[in-house]
């Protein structure tokens, strides 16, 4: 809700932050059209391997009406750090959503300041979870399992003022899958067969 | 209207003529003086009294968001000796019957219509039918407003039994709450209302808040709502908006209309005790979930005020009002707190919830297939998607200032002119109408009150 003013011709630059701003909105164009190629199923496969040790592995997906595949398989093993007496074969679990989340929220700021027209330089994140751990070692009831908060922190350098940084990170929140489901409850249903 | 569009049962037919309008709010109202002032023939039908929703479906307290000197309709304008002040709802009934009165407005109070359908396939006009009989007339114009029907999550259902529930068209003053806290779920300017005058009530409230729109009621010595106007904010198209659909669905703003004009935003609430958490998620077990998000969308609702107020500034700074007003001032960032809660157990302190999560429009007696696939009316800035269809007084229909009592005159000029041509191309094209229902609707509506030529005020 600002006043509306003309830009100058002279500030025409397109800035370059590797994003297709053109796919991504026709993407928003098709989808606003065909809700159910809008509807996406996300998959990770996982294996335990020994101790606390397990591998994930991701490949396919299902998007835009039909199954799709990544570029190659990626695997993931996560593991516990020594002082947990484990092999810390990988990052744990936890820190995999520190991952997700610092990934999704850069996605969306490029995104945005592509749309934006701002010029990235460099985006820093660095994020941090406070857990006490006698949630799930079962000491207190009162001490929830999970994050008792997560700061997520942000270096940008980019051709903008401060304001138009900080909006870019608010909207890139505000449009966050991640964000989202961390933010907000997710019904999780777990079930288990005998094989 | 449960009958076959041609055949509707009749309870003594109410009359023919060129146009229907539905609801005798200022929408309503303001476009019937247009069209009387065009010798357009029309009824104004009218479910209550005029203002009807604004004698039986707002809270005591509730007044207007903008200050008085800018209430005005077409050919009527504001007259009483408090510019600066605001409308209380009582103030806003009586301003909206005196303009009836003052236009001669043809209105049939009282009526409640129950079903609008197409004659023959469309182009042919409409049967209108009431609880007092049926019209029959060649354009529509639905004017009941963007604030019929509340909206209530479907969180709700997993509300305890033992909260009682309350909606912003129910609620009335904190007297029909129970003793008790209270949960207030919305951040627009009902919201932060209801939340004040609850827990100034001796309930204490918890408000949920999600995306919001944060603004002082007066910057620089001036109410906000004149540097919106003068700056050419409130006169914004709906073409030029980068996301129309998203423009039209932003909350009102957090703002009251106090003798003090005072600043209503969450800092103001907090200081006064209430507890502000983030968007309400969910409810297990009897437990209320809260979004982690309220950080970041007070962050947005400050970054966008900041950017409202900066554009201001450089506006005056341009058209050299800097000299008059106050000078350029910046407000502390919304302070959520250290940790906001995440969760509140219902049902034991917490006794009651107030929905102020907004409105739809209801057009359930709109038998016309005018609807995309979430329910919403299909429509290009007012002009309904079936020949002669109209709709009026929906958030940033045409411009910003659409859903505010100000902004009808524009809306309504252009859309009674859209109607003008349309009826005059109906009339011209003889292919597409029936003789005799044309001889017909000419010779009742010929017989009905027309008004006479208004003395126009000037505004």
């Amino acid at each position: 809700m600002t006043i509306q003013t003309k830009t100058s011709a002279n500030t025409t630059k397109t800035a370059e932050n590797g994003v297709n701003v053109a796919a991504l909105l026709g993407a928003r164009e098709a989808l606003g059209k065909t809700p159910e190629a809008a509807r996406f199923k996300w998959r990770a496969s996982s294996e335990w391997i020994r101790g606390t040790h397990s591998r994930a592995t991701v490949d396919g997906f299902f998007g835009l009406g039909g199954e799709q595949q990544h570029r190659q398989t990626y695997n993931f093993d996560s593991d516990h750090p020594e002082i947990f007496a484990s092999e810390d074969k990988g990052a744990t679990p936890l820190e995999f959503v520190l991952v997700g989340l610092a990934g999704c929220l850069s996605a969306g700021i490029a995104s945005i300041a592509q749309l934006r027209n701002i010029q990235l330089k460099s985006v820093k994140a660095t994020l941090e979870a406070g857990m006490d751990l006698q949630g799930i070692l079962g000491i207190d009831e009162t001490v929830r399992n999970g994050f008792d908060g997560i700061k997520v922190r942000y270096e940008i350098d980019a051709d903008a003022s401060a304001d138009d940084i900080a909006a870019l990170v608010a909207q890139s929140q505000k449009r966050s899958a991640v964000f989202d489901i961390i933010a907000n409850p997710t019904d999780v249903t777990v079930t288990a067969s005998k094989k | 209207m449960s009958q076959r569009a041609n055949k509707p049962v009749t309870r003594g037919p109410a009359g023919a003529t060129e146009v229907v309008v539905i609801g005798a709010g200022h929408s309503g109202l303001a476009m019937s003086h247009v069209l009387g002032e065009q010798g357009i023939g029309h009824v104004v039908l009218e479910r209550g009294e005029v203002a009807n929703a604004w004698r039986t479906e707002r809270w005591d307290s509730l007044r207007l968001l903008t200050p008085n000197w800018m209430t005005r309709l077409p050919g009527y304008s504001y007259r009483g000796d408090d510019p600066d002040g605001y409308m209380s709802a009582r103030e806003v009934v009586d301003f909206i019957s005196a303009y009836a009165t003052h236009t001669s407005a043809p209105v049939q109070t009282r009526t409640a219509v129950t079903g609008v359908e197409p004659i023959g396939n469309g182009g042919d006009g409409y049967w209108v039918a009431t609880d007092r009989g049926n019209w029959r007339c060649r354009a529509v114009v639905l004017a009941t407003g963007a604030f019929s029907k509340p909206i209530v999550p479907r969180v709700a259902e997993a509300m305890p039994a033992s909260v009682e529930q309350f909606t912003a068209q129910t609620y009335r003053n904190s007297q029909q709450l129970p003793k008790g806290a209270v949960l207030v779920v919305g951040g627009s300017a009902t919201g932060l209302q209801l939340a004040q005058e609850i827990h100034l009530s001796g309930r204490p409230v918890t408000l949920a808040v999600g995306e919001h729109v944060r603004m002082p009621r007066v910057y620089r010595g001036r109410d906000i709502q004149w540097w919106m106007l003068a700056s050419g904010v409130l006169d914004q198209r709906i073409e030029e908006a980068d996301e129309p659909d998203r423009a039209r669905r932003v909350p009102s703003p957090q703002l009251i209309g106090t003798p003090e004009r005072v600043t209503l935003d969450l800092n103001a609430l907090r200081a006064l005790g209430v507890e502000v958490v983030g968007r309400l998620m969910g409810i297990r077990d009897g437990k209320a979930q809260f979004s982690g998000s309220l950080r970041n969308v007070c962050a947005l609702a400050d970054l966008k005020m900041n950017r409202l107020l900066a554009s201001i500034d450089e506006w005056a700074e341009r058209h050299g009002v800097t000299g008059e007003a106050g000078s350029a001032e910046r407000y502390a960032p919304t302070d959520v707190g250290q940790s906001p809660r995440l969760g509140l157990v219902l049902g034991e302190e917490v006794r009651a919830v107030v929905w102020a999560t907004g409105f739809h429009p209801d057009y359930s007696w709109l038998h016309v297939p005018v609807f995309d696939r979430k329910g919403g009316l299909k429509h290009d800035r007012g002009v309904v998607d079936a020949p002669g269809l109209y709709v009026l007084g929906l958030p940033y229909l045409r411009r910003r200032k659409s859903s505010f009592m100000h902004g009808a005159e524009d809306d309504v000029r252009e859309l009674a002119a859209h109607l003008a041509g349309y009826l005059h191309r109906a009339t011209t094209d003889l292919r597409s109408l029936d003789e005799v229902d044309i001889r017909t609707v000419g010779v009742i509506a010929a017989s009905l009150p027309r008004r006479p030529d208004s003395t126009q005020t000037a505004i």
